[in-house]
């Protein structure tokens, strides 16, 4: 049997669900685009175009997520499929978008060369399915700042790529990366490259420039995830249940916009929930609270027939430290046992303002743990127990037994180098410290990646479409060179 | 229980109808408007200020007192004026063009106006103009703006620039504040002052004004 973990009550989830509907029919949603409103008030939507306010009945809500994919497939850089969302699989994904870089020396501004490093250690992390444009080199230009992420993804990286806009337009340039890679818009849209990120603006309302990209993308069939970021307290209900209805209501939403465009555009049902900690006004998302509304979210996404998405392997904490091992354990875990389909957030820290390598090794082991904890406890060659018992007896051991060696693997995960389980001895051999263990992965990795081998010009048609959209954005040479081999990668 | 204690006490305890009601009453007495403000409703926030640093009590609760507050000065303000006694000031407070967090930027303009300040908030995606034209327009010695995007940081030194270029540099004064921001990046951006927090918002405008 699969595990799974559950906050909500079946009749509590429906009662959720039924008034977030009624949130939408009777408050509505506020929805800054008047090609968007005339769209959905074409559909039936009951529209007052002076405020932007736009109630959604109830006929066209259905409709919508009925229209919306149960499951979809994302496709890595080289074609290969990599996810199948909506299967009851899990994937998790590093966090996404942090301003600052923590390292050694402390926080910093971010350079492509220390994106670069995150490309090519995360292509070698086994837990993490794919990567997401994960924080923003500060070395170029901040109007191409978005794109410039995915451009060194797609240049260095296997894995397909969770990303999203940061401004109007980009999504533009983006897009071309992706049709790019796949050689037409028609492949892109046989095989999604990329999950675009849309939120909507909490308290119930969607701005032009999302409702740009959600129309782009929905125009395309580019794959998105739809988050609502309620801050419990301050601009949600204080209650989980208050929060959990908003949410709702404003994701489904986004839903309704995405389908009206392009029925059954692959969409995740998101959410990115924080706790406003009263004391200091920061947005906890390591509180558990957080990562409570975030598996019940996943739970009425679930319902709805969708496959979900949720920030919770994430830390508040400033430093890689105790803190963001246990709140990341916790996230991790609690989202792999609510089957949550992609769980973002390794790596991150300082409520999403910073991003560490050394936490993004560590998240990678709770990750495994993850995903073995939901694998659950399965009956193998186990029935019956008397013959295995003789064995033990007669050997002492069941070291060398066939039992053994035929379910070592897939029964026991083994984490490390940062979860320590060496002997004392070996410990007071090399009693370095977890960070510098993290470090000295981090290396390891490093050196042992391989650039995918990929379609002969492919890299220089992309340098091409990023050195063009940065010259028209005052930059004349990209910070990275064009290599001509790349088997070998510069440090 | 002396007036101005009880002004203190309902002031503390987030009371704004019985502010109201005994700062009516204090004035009746003939009790200096300066005292009521001093003794009665600031020495009330300065315990709720004391309360919220050792964690005794949590925002909402410094938001009512604030609210409170707001509710004596609506009575005292008139005779403070009359006794020469000046408002504290404006502030122009937005978030900057292409960003539309406004979240932190809402705490800080009410933290402002719990202080005391007239707080004039244009809102969010607000373009470098804007800040300025309403500052001049409004006489607002100081603007505030908030940025949450790396994208949009840059925004703020249109402000600042514009300012230095319309000469306006000397009388409106910049604070800015947002998570991509430090004091570095600030004033490369031309910015006089950074905050990272409402409180220290207030900190910073009571020094620019004082
Ligand atoms: C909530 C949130 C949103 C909400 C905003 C809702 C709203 N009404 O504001 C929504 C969901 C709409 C949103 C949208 C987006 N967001 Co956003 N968002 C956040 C989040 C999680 C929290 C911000 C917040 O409210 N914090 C709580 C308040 C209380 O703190 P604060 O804002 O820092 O304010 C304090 C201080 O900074 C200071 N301060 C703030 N302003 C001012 C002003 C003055 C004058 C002074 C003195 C002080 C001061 O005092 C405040 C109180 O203590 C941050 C991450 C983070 N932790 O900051 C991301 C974050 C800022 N967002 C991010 C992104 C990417 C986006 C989107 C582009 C996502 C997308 N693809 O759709 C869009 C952009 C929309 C736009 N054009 O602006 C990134 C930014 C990345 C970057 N490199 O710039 C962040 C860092 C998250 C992440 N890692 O991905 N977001």
């Amino acid at each position: 049997m699969q595990p799974i973990l559950t906050f909500l009550s079946p009749e509590l989830t429906d009662r959720i669900i039924a008034e977030g509907f009624t949130l939408l029919g009777e408050t509505g949603v506020y929805i800054d685009s008047p090609g968007m409103q005339e769209r959905l008030a074409g559909l039936g939507a009951r529209v007052d175009s002076g405020s932007g306010r736009v109630r959604l009945p109830e006929t066209l809500v259905e409709r919508c997520l009925a229209s919306a994919p149960s499951s979809f497939s994302l496709y890595d850089i080289t074609g290969e499929e990599t996810h199948r969302f909506g299967t009851g699989t899990v994937y998790y994904t590093p966090g996404s978008a942090a301003l600052y870089i923590t390292d050694e020396a402390g926080r910093r501004r971010p350079s492509t060369d220390d994106y670069i490093a995150y490309v090519t250690l995360t292509d070698t992390l086994e837990n993490l399915a794919s990567q997401s444009t994960a924080f923003v080199p500060a070395d170029v230009p901040e109007t191409i700042s978005d794109s410039y992420r995915l451009f060194l993804s797609l240049l260095y990286g296997r894995k397909p790529v969770v990303t999203g806009t940061f401004s109007r337009g980009s999504l533009r340039i983006m897009k071309a990366l992706q049709t790019a890679v796949r050689g037409s818009e028609a492949q892109l849209k046989l095989q999604p490259l990329c999950i675009f990120t849309c939120c909507p603006n909490t308290p119930l309302r969607w701005t032009e420039e999302t409702i740009d990209t959600l129309v782009s993308c929905a125009g395309s069939l580019i794959p998105m995830e739809i988050i609502s970021v309620p801050m419990c307290g301050l601009i949600s209900p204080v209650t989980l249940t208050g929060t959990l209805i908003q949410h709702t209501a404003e994701n489904i939403s986004g839903i309704v916009m995405a389908q009206a465009v392009q029925p059954g555009t692959p969409l995740l049902y998101g959410c990115c929930a924080a706790v406003h900690d009263m004391r200091y006004s920061t947005t906890s998302m390591g509180s558990v609270e957080s990562m409570m509304l975030s598996c019940g979210s996943a739970e009425i996404g679930r319902k709805l027939g969708l496959p979900t998405q949720a920030y919770i392997t994430v830390s508040d904490a400033a430093l890689p430290d105790i803190q963001a091992g246990v709140e990341s354990g916790m996230g991790g875990m609690l989202a792999a046992l609510t089957g949550i389909s992609n769980i973002s957030g390794p790596g991150m820290l300082d409520y999403l303002n910073s991003f560490s390598l050394e936490k993004l090794v560590m998240d990678n082991e709770i990750c495994g743990m993850g995903l073995r904890a939901r694998a659950g406890i399965q009956p193998r060659d186990d029935f019956p127990a008397a013959p295995l018992m003789a064995e033990l007896f007669r050997e002492k051991h069941l070291l060398l037994s066939e039992h053994t060696r035929a379910f070592l693997r897939d029964e026991h995960y083994f984490p490390g180098p940062v979860i320590d389980r060496r002997d004392t001895a070996a410990r007071e051999r090399d009693p370095a410290l977890w960070s510098a263990r993290a470090r000295a992965e981090i290396e390891r990795r490093r050196a042992a990646y391989a650039a995918p081998e990929l379609p002969a010009g492919l890299r220089s048609r992309l340098y091409d479409l990023m050195s063009r959209e940065a010259a028209a954005n005052g930059l004349d040479a990209l910070p990275v060179p064009l290599q001509r081999d790349w088997r070998h990668l510069p440090d | 229980m002396e007036l101005l204690d009880r002004i203190s006490a309902a002031l503390q305890q987030g009371n704004d109808a019985a502010v109201l009601q005994y700062t009516g009453n204090a004035i009746e007495a003939g009790i200096p408007a300066s005292d009521i403000l001093n003794r009665g409703l600031i020495a009330g926030m300065d315990v709720i200020g004391l309360k919220f640093k050792n964690q005794e009590i949590f925002l909402p609760d410094v938001l009512l007192a604030a609210r409170a507050m707001n509710a004596g000065m609506g009575e005292l303000k008139p005779l403070l004026m009359k006794a020469g006694v000046k408002a504290k000031g404006k502030v122009v407070l937005g978030t900057v063009a292409g960003d539309l967090h406004d979240i932190g930027k809402n705490l800080v303009g009410i933290m402002l106006k719990g202080a005391g300040y007239e707080v004039i908030d244009l809102g969010t995606d607000v373009p470098a103009e804007r800040f300025i034209d309403t500052a001049v327009t409004e006489d607002a010695p100081v603007i505030g703006m908030s940025a949450l995007l790396t994208t949009t940081m840059p925004s703020m030194r249109d402000v600042t620039a514009l300012l230095a270029g319309r000469g306006l540099n000397t009388r409106i004064k910049t604070v800015v504040g947002g998570a991509p921001l430090s004091a570095r990046t600030a004033a490369e951006l031309g910015a006089d002052y950074y905050a990272g927090d409402a409180a220290t918002a207030v900190d910073i405008v009571n020094t620019i004004l004082s």
